[in-house]
């Protein structure tokens, strides 16, 4: 069957003055439809690079990825933005609303992009604010919600264009324990009505709430496999090569 | 990107940070501001000609003879027998000798006061009007015997009657160049200008042979005519041109003897000139306005430096060059649209304010003409428009510059 994404011996090199880096080193993933996979590696580990090129925010140097059957690998600015727009909803660490829109403004962004009429882009808007609990606070700005109904806005935000991918990178790293761990339930819960999440975190505590996690070491995987495996969550400088091998 | 939504965006930009945005549009305000002042001064005085030639009528046509200096001239009553010979073409015609004179009565001077020397043919007693346009209040016109006889006679402006003979002149005395006048006529008032000194309601005419012993000349030098209509006003400067030629034999036409100017020419002469001066104006304002568009190009650039992570967003979110692009091209044009409308606002007043402290003094100078600086719809939609194209110009840049960003490194950028 087709996989929803498909990353094939997937090479990032920068090159950092004399130096070449390695931040992806020949990786292959593969997610499917309903997953919750959390990509899990410290800093320098290369998630950050997976979670650019998973997110078309960047294009490997080599090697090839489908998202939902289409190479998506060797397109342009323009062409990315327009997947990002059709299959892909983001969620930062940071939120990033933009501060001077109102939060259904916000959340109305990617449908705007996607050339949606008015009235259709305030129904949906307002059924994915819905979807979050926060259909009473259309007209607020952001900087006057707290940073738990602010991430919460902005998984409003990333599922208004009804993507593929809800793509999650440390959403919960601005945010006190508890209501991360409020989000991350919100995030399970999309899992479970049928929503593809990909989670892309250091902290182990959080990944094992997906059901699968992916362990980057130095630009290659050392761990693909079941979340409540004890290997899964061996912290790396302890993991050995043999364990990518899974 | 939604055009309705960069624009909200792009006042919202400006209202947050109102500082800002009123020092990054003062160029286009100044510049904009000046543009309409000298267009509507430039209008008010094309108008003020306007009326002047309406006045005087569109067929009136000025005959300016210097000869060669040997006493070569042509007669008064050659000018008659033309006009006579060219019946379609041409109505009348009368001396029209400028007298420079000092108008007096009893204690009071009148030094601002125009007197021009005529004949009796300056006056169309079937239109009751004079060639240049006057109608007779009461009394009566100069005749053929008062030109003959050299009386002392002249016929005066309303302005005169009011100020020296408290409205009843008629049969009274006043003294031009210590020579005594009756008045035999007063000209009925222009009511359309003001009475002022000076104006057209301020003058005197007398027998031009009288007028010429007073100013101790010996041949008329100026003739006013008038042609049948507007549309031979051509056609009449030609025939007197020719009449000229031949009478002062004129072959190689490298020494002019004469001049013929009809009123349209006169005014377009004086509109092109004019024109001239209020193009080098506007030039000048157009420093201003490109000064302007760099001040907003500066904050653009400055905007979306600020603004990189908000970029960053929208391209994650799905948007693309062109959405980027437009959306900081259309708020550089608000920003410069609303910094135009400011200006014409500005400018409107300034040249209200203007106009109305010059309009006195232009007024009596042009003969009582009304001075109305107000700008042309063309020259507000056209400032209008230049400030939008400035800021839409001078905002691709920046624009360019936000749209070409990465996403990732916008993402990051704090």
């Amino acid at each position: 069957m087709e996989h929803l994404i498909e990353l094939k011996d997937v090479y990032k090199i920068y090159q950092m003055g004399e130096e070449t880096v390695h931040a992806l080193d020949g990786v292959d993933i593969t997610i499917d439809q309903g997953e919750f996979v959390a990509i899990v590696g410290s800093s320098g580990s290369g998630k950050s690079t997976a979670m650019n090129i998973i997110g078309c925010l960047d294009v490997p140097t080599s090697g090839s990825y489908h998202l939902g059957g289409v190479d998506v690998s060797t397109m342009d600015d323009d062409q990315q933005a327009e997947i990002r727009n059709k299959m892909l909803g983001f969620i930062f660490q940071q939120y990033n609303l933009i501060p001077k829109l109102t939060v259904q403004e916000n959340v109305e962004l990617p449908l705007l992009y996607a050339g949606v009429s008015a009235a259709e882009r305030r129904e949906r808007a307002s059924r994915s604010l819905k979807r979050v609990g926060l259909e009473s606070k259309g007209k607020n700005l952001p900087s006057q919600l707290s940073g738990g109904q602010q991430q919460r806005v902005s998984i409003a935000r990333a599922l208004a264009g009804d993507p593929s991918v809800i793509l999650a990178d440390e959403p919960t790293g601005a945010l006190d324990s508890r209501t991360g761990r409020e989000v991350l339930g919100f995030l399970k819960k999309l899992n479970r009505e049928g929503d593809t999440v990909v989670l892309i975190t250091h902290d182990n505590s959080i990944a094992v709430k997906a059901d699968r996690i992916v362990r980057l070491q130095d630009g290659r995987i050392i761990y693909d496999g079941d979340a409540h495996d004890p290997r899964a969550v061996v912290q790396p400088h302890d993991g050995e090569e043999e364990e990518a091998e899974v | 990107m939604n055009f309705e939504q960069s624009f909200r965006l792009a006042i919202k930009s400006l209202t947050t940070s109102k500082m800002r945005a009123l020092l990054t549009m003062l160029g286009i305000i100044i510049g904009v501001g000046a543009v309409i002042v000298i267009l509507s001064l430039g209008n008010g005085l094309t108008g003020m000609v306007q009326q002047q030639v309406d006045k005087m009528g569109i067929n009136m046509i000025q005959v300016n003879i210097w000869g060669r200096g040997d006493g070569v001239m042509p007669d008064p009553q050659d000018m008659y027998d033309l006009v006579e010979e060219n019946p379609d073409v041409l109505s009348g015609v009368s001396p029209y000798v400028s007298v420079n004179a000092v108008v007096r009565h009893g204690n009071d001077k009148y030094d601002r006061t125009s007197l021009y020397g005529v004949s009796e043919i300056m006056y169309n007693s079937a239109q009751n009007c004079t060639l240049d346009g006057e109608t007779l209040e009461k009394g009566r016109f100069i005749s053929y015997l008062d030109v003959e006889r050299r009386e002392a006679v002249c016929v005066i402006g309303a302005y005169l009657e009011q100020e020296a003979f408290g409205g009843d002149a008629l049969g009274k005395q006043l003294s031009i160049n210590g020579r005594s006048f009756t008045v035999i006529g007063v000209l009925k008032r222009n009511a359309d200008l003001e009475m002022l000194p000076g104006s057209r309601d301020d003058q005197i005419y007398l027998p031009y042979e009288t007028a010429m012993e007073v100013i101790g000349s010996r041949w008329v030098n100026f003739y006013i005519c008038t042609s049948t209509t507007g549309e031979t006003a051509d056609a009449a400067k030609h025939v007197i041109g020719s009449w000229l030629n031949g009478f002062f034999q004129v072959e190689d036409g490298e020494w002019s003897e004469w001049v013929v100017q009809t009123m349209a020419e006169q005014a377009n002469q004086i509109n092109a000139m004019m024109g001239v001066a209020m193009g080098v104006l506007v030039a000048i304002a157009a420093i201003s306005l490109l000064v302007g568009g760099i001040g907003i190009m500066n904050i653009m650039l400055v905007s979306v430096t600020e603004r990189t992570r908000e970029i960053g967003v929208r391209k994650s979110l799905g948007a693309k060059r062109r959405d980027i692009r437009s959306q900081f091209v259309i708020e550089a044009g608000t920003t410069s649209a609303i910094g135009g409308l400011l200006g014409i606002a500005l400018g409107y007043l300034l040249a209200k304010g203007i106009g109305a402290l010059l309009g006195g003094m232009l007024s009596q100078q042009m003969g009582g003409a009304v001075f109305d600086a107000t700008p042309t719809l063309g020259a507000i939609a056209l400032s209008f428009g230049v400030s939008v194209g400035i800021g839409v110009l001078f905002g691709y840049l920046p624009a360019n510059k936000a749209a070409k960003l990465n996403p990732i490194d916008a993402l990051r950028y704090d």
